[in-house]
């Protein structure tokens, strides 16, 4: 039992500490915001600190991070709520390609998304399957030699940015496909717009998209999606921790500036025991984000277990946060301008990635352990 | 990072299991498991089976007759126990006043004090509250006032649990009355037998007898029963406050209660379902698991702190309230459980040796449970102290 970093995982979070100040400030992050993904110096310089390749097993290229190491960068990432698509655009894709593409493949796909030559997105959802990646109708066949997709997927991140997006579809026999479908390829079409935190996604619909056979990534996909899933949760349960510790060491500033009576509100014992409450929620979380990133190479029913509960809990201790830290700063936590604003909308937001905290407890309650 | 226990503490843990197979008497284990109150016999026996073995004094250093363990193997120890059936330590001598002795105490007073309580010579009890200082504890009244070699104490204590088994009382006391009002408290041992103690029971709604009025009407305490300094005592009593709490959670206890909760409503059927897949109950059995695992990691973050040579402080706050509320919540689903079964009350076979038949007996004690548990978010500081404290020391508030 050890919760101690080591020495490279303390300079890791150091490095991303000193980054997120220096490079991404609330004005920073804004223009950032306005600028296409993928092409920013900061991908760059996530580029050259090996980033890109930390959260990859050394088989496929990668640094051989483990699930403290991605906690650490996404923690790190949330704290800053950095506007790079670093696990839409590069975790997620990524580890499917590892974990199913062909060397052909990998060397096509993953080596340069590796040294940021490109980044790609991943299209798993759709609304009439609401979080479940399995029960969805996209469909794909084989015809002459070749696949064709129809279906429309929904809420697909870095869609825009992404040189490729990896497509789930029906197969005839029912199991699951993962087809690479290259950006702008004849029959596809796509929406784009911003998620209500900000981050640039789109829907993608597949109209006869003929596809030749090598983009056929796996026929049976389902076990190498619910690990990356897995792994996506995690992820971003620490993503949520390092939003949470902004949202909750702002909301403790503004009332010990904030003077009303004559004193400051932190001095107001109703206020001291709501922001002790959030403190209480984010200390628990980090226990379940801790979990969750430690359980990545259990077997697949523990993990599953754990990293839903983990999940389950930080949506709803997020929402809790959120909700505190508007109603504590008054009239002004209702404002696009208040500093805690985009932390808000994330943390709400941040439920919806991935499964929320009900889907989570359904998987929970199906695993549950009875006696 | 990793949650995994070492293959040391691993074998430890299966040595304590084997300990408390062969070594708890099941007479005693059983009236734990059906939450009958215990007897002052059974806390004895059980204790003195731990002071043979060397297991009494967990947190002690092995210099004292401690059994030299770390903060894991404290936590493993407590969560067999818990798993197990085994009473509860009485803390107030083995977890209480020795560590102030050790700290603070005279060598004479180690040197008596400290080897009684290792063979359960003395069953301490505490006086701390007072009627009119419960949370605000510093605001305490009762008198000590020096007179040669003695003190005359006047006052009352109360809330003091088991006081009527007690021999031994350590105890707060003003003995300067126009001090600032932490400044003029001492800490002095008082023998129960002294003339002027009267001791009377509360009985709390769960129909126990755990706690009591103590009450202190000229009583003399021969100044050598000070521990260290006077005027110092408030001093000690916060050491003691904050002294070992990495245990506060109760997490064997909430492990052990949620263990039963969720075998009982699985065999408890509603409409030929169990109780477990309707689905409002098991939402609510879903939650506290999750509790229950979150609460369990923030518990090794904070042993593993301590192990790592940290002083929990204020964490053990955090520990405490989400602790308290697991176990009540816990305790509140489980007379739910019951349905119309929660509401006989047998308060003969609680404290008493009269039987019930098998059935019955099983589940009579958990609604007077349910009750008794409240106490949790009170006692040790109430939690909205704990708030207080962790918005003063953590937040800075």
């Amino acid at each position: 039992m050890d919760f101690a970093l080591t020495d490279e995982q303390r300079m890791l979070e150091e490095t991303l500490t000193r980054l997120v100040t220096d490079q991404v400030s609330p004005e920073q992050r804004r223009l950032m915001l306005g600028a296409p993904a993928g092409t920013r110096a900061l991908w760059r310089t996530f580029s050259e600190l090996g980033l890109l390749h930390m959260p990859f097993s050394e088989e496929v290229g990668g640094l051989g991070g483990d699930g403290t190491d991605l906690m650490i960068i996404m923690q790190s990432l949330g704290r800053g709520l950095v506007p790079e698509a670093y696990l839409a655009g590069l975790v997620l894709p990524g580890q499917l390609l590892a974990l199913t593409a062909s060397d052909k493949q990998q060397a096509r796909w993953l080596a340069p998304l590796l040294e940021g030559d490109h980044q790609l997105a991943f299209a798993w959802q759709e609304y009439s399957a609401r979080y479940d990646a399995l029960t969805i109708s996209s469909q794909a066949i084989q015809r002459d030699g070749q696949w064709q997709l129809n279906g429309r997927k929904e809420v697909v991140l870095n869609l825009e940015a992404a040189a490729a997006t990896l497509v789930t579809a029906r197969l005839d026999n029912g199991k699951l496909g993962l087809f690479m479908v290259p950006a702008g390829v004849s029959g596809t079409s796509t929406r784009l717009y911003r998620t209500i935190d900000d981050r640039p996604a789109g829907d993608l619909t597949l109209e006869h998209v003929t596809l030749p056979f090598e983009n056929c990534l796996s026929e049976d996909v389902s076990t190498a999606l619910a690990e990356v899933l897995a792994l996506g949760r995690a992820a971003l349960c620490a993503e949520a921790i390092g939003a949470m510790e902004v949202a909750c060491d702002q909301t403790l500033a503004y009332l010990k500036e904030r003077k009303q009576f004559g004193l400051p509100l932190s001095t107001f014992q109703a206020l001291q025991h709501r922001m002790v409450d959030m403190h209480l929620h984010l200390e628990q979380s980090r226990s379940m984000a801790i979990l969750a990133a430690t359980s990545l190479d259990l077997p697949s029913s523990e993990r599953d277990y754990k990293i839903a509960a983990a999940k389950a809990y930080c949506g709803e201790s997020a929402r809790f946060i959120a909700e505190q830290a508007i109603q504590l700063h008054g009239a002004m936590g209702m404002t696009e301008e208040c500093y805690i604003t985009p932390y808000v909308k994330y943390l709400v937001m941040f439920d919806h990635y991935l499964g929320d905290s009900d889907y989570h407890l359904e998987t929970v309650s199906s695993l549950l352990n009875a006696a | 990072m990793n949650l995994t226990f070492s293959p040391e503490e691993q074998a430890f843990r299966d040595e304590v299991r084997h300990f408390l197979v062969t070594a708890l008497p099941q007479d005693i284990s059983e009236r734990v498991r059906l939450g009958r109150h215990l007897r002052a016999d059974d806390h004895l026996r059980w204790q003195n089976i731990l002071s043979e073995k060397g297991w009494l004094a967990a947190n002690w250093p092995k210099e004292h007759g401690g059994p030299g363990w770390g903060p894991v193997q404290r936590h493993i120890f407590d969560e067999e126990c818990a798993a197990a059936h085994a009473p509860t330590i009485v803390p107030f001598g083995v977890n209480m006043v020795a560590p102030v002795i050790m700290k603070f105490g005279s060598v004479e007073q180690q040197q008596y004090y400290l080897p009684r309580i290792l063979r359960n010579q003395d069953w301490w009890c505490q006086g701390y509250s007072e009627p009119g200082a419960g949370s605000d504890l510093a605001g305490l009244n009762t008198r000590a006032v020096r007179e040669g070699g003695h003190y005359i104490v006047n006052g009352q204590k109360t809330w003091t649990t088991l006081g009527q088994h007690a021999n031994m009382l350590f105890c707060l006391v003003r003995t300067d009355p126009h001090a600032k009002k932490q400044a003029g408290i001492s800490f002095l041992l008082i023998d129960m037998q002294s003339p002027g103690i009267t001791v009377r029971p509360i009985i709390t709604l769960d129909g126990a007898h755990e706690v009591n009025e103590v009450f202190l009407d000229n009583v003399q305490v021969p100044v050598e029963n000070r521990v260290g300094e006077e005027g110092q005592g408030w001093t000690y009593a916060k050491y003691l406050l904050t002294h070992e709490r990495t245990g506060i959670a109760g997490l064997g206890h909430a492990k052990q209660a949620l263990r039963h909760l969720k075998s009982l409503a699985s065999r408890i059927e509603h409409r030929g379902k169990p109780l477990l897949e309707q689905s409002s109950f098991r939402h609510r059995v879903l939650k506290a698991e999750l509790e229950l695992m979150a609460l369990e990691v923030t518990n090794l973050r904070v042993i593993a702190a301590a192990r790592d040579g940290g002083v929990p402080g204020a964490e053990s706050s955090l520990l405490k309230i989400r602790g308290s509320e697991l176990r009540q919540e816990i305790s509140e689903l489980t007379r739910r459980a019951l349905g119309p079964a929660a509401l006989p009350f047998f308060p003969a076979f609680l404290h008493g040796d009269d039987g019930l038949d098998e059935a019955s007996a099983q589940n009579a004690a958990a609604s007077a449970q349910y009750f008794n548990r409240r106490k949790l978010s009170i006692y040790g500081g109430a939690n909205e102290i704990q708030k207080s404290i962790v918005a003063k020391t953590i937040l800075g508030m």
